[in-house]
């Protein structure tokens, strides 16, 4: 679990282009959203499609990602319950 | 029929990795290897902090810049300074990134964040939600800088007090080759605006 929750880290900067920003700066249990990483609307829909792409799951409906991104803890442990990939 | 005249204050371009503004130059990256790279070097060197600039477009970046060096030495922005620019590629440098991504229906995976920037108009929204403008705003795109366009467009803006000043130009991108120049207008300055003057600033 610590291993996928590093890769979520560096996977999120780099895919939401966080360039000031650094893996040991991510808490496992900051808030991705407001006051944490301050994440936006386009960011969550990044991380849905991030979610199909290298883990093979698909949302079927966008709104429950409020609840998986809410922290990186919260999304490594629903991706290792929901992967298929 | 003129009433008025309208004065260019300042302007800036970004040209072959250097960065000019009222003539002088400003900043130059001559060994950057590609636009992202000089994009980032005036970004450091302007000392900005805005973490959203890393998402945008390599086009709007330009923009953003070019009218961050243009406000350096205001002490504050107007929020009906309107926008008004224009190009020749359009978005098509990010629109080529985005066909790449829906080519293979076995590897469909398109990105919001690149979608998002699929129009030039975006970066006005940019500079707008940066600088709190809330101002007219309008992209044109034309095969060259039209002075003669820009300036009667801008000019109308002013005498009809839809907007207090105005930043024209030109704002293009295509496979990493890049021409931006900014003209901030108002009713104070020393240049006379009319269009054998803003095509001058231009073609310096």
């Amino acid at each position: 679990m610590a291993e996928l929750k590093e890769e979520l880290k560096e996977k999120i900067i780099e895919q939401l282009s966080l360039e000031d920003v650094e893996v040991s700066e991510i808490g496992d249990d900051d808030p991705l959203f407001g006051d944490g990483l301050g994440l936006d609307s386009i960011d969550a829909l990044e991380l849905i499609v991030l979610l199909e792409k290298d883990y093979g799951i698909k949302l079927k409906d966008p709104k429950e990602g409020k609840a998986i991104f809410e922290s990186i803890k919260v999304m490594a442990d629903y991706i290792s319950k929901h992967r298929t990939k | 029929m003129k009433t008025e005249n309208f004065y260019i204050s300042d302007f800036c371009t970004l040209r072959n990795g250097k960065v000019s503004k009222n003539g002088e130059q400003v900043y130059s990256n001559l060994e950057s290897e590609n636009i992202k790279d000089f994009a980032k070097g005036i970004y450091k060197f302007l000392e900005l902090k805005y973490p959203k600039f890393h998402k945008m477009d390599e086009l709007c970046k330009l923009g953003f810049l070019a009218t961050e060096i243009l406000f350096q030495d205001m002490e504050k922005i107007d929020e009906n300074t309107a926008l008004v620019l224009s190009n020749k590629a359009s978005s098509l440098d990010t629109d080529r990134k985005h066909q790449d991504s829906i080519n293979n229906r076995e590897d469909f995976y398109p990105s919001p964040a690149v979608f998002v920037y699929t129009l030039p108009n975006i970066i006005m929204g940019e500079i707008s939600i940066k600088n709190k403008l809330k101002s007219e705003n309008a992209f044109f795109v034309s095969k060259r800088f039209d002075a003669e366009f820009m300036t009667k467009y801008s000019e109308i803006l002013l005498e009809t007090e839809k907007a207090t000043n105005v930043i024209c130009g030109w704002v293009d991108l295509d496979n990493d080759k890049y021409d931006v120049f900014l003209a901030f207008l108002s009713k104070k300055g020393e240049k006379e605006l009319t269009k054998k003057e803003l095509n001058n600033l231009y073609n310096q």
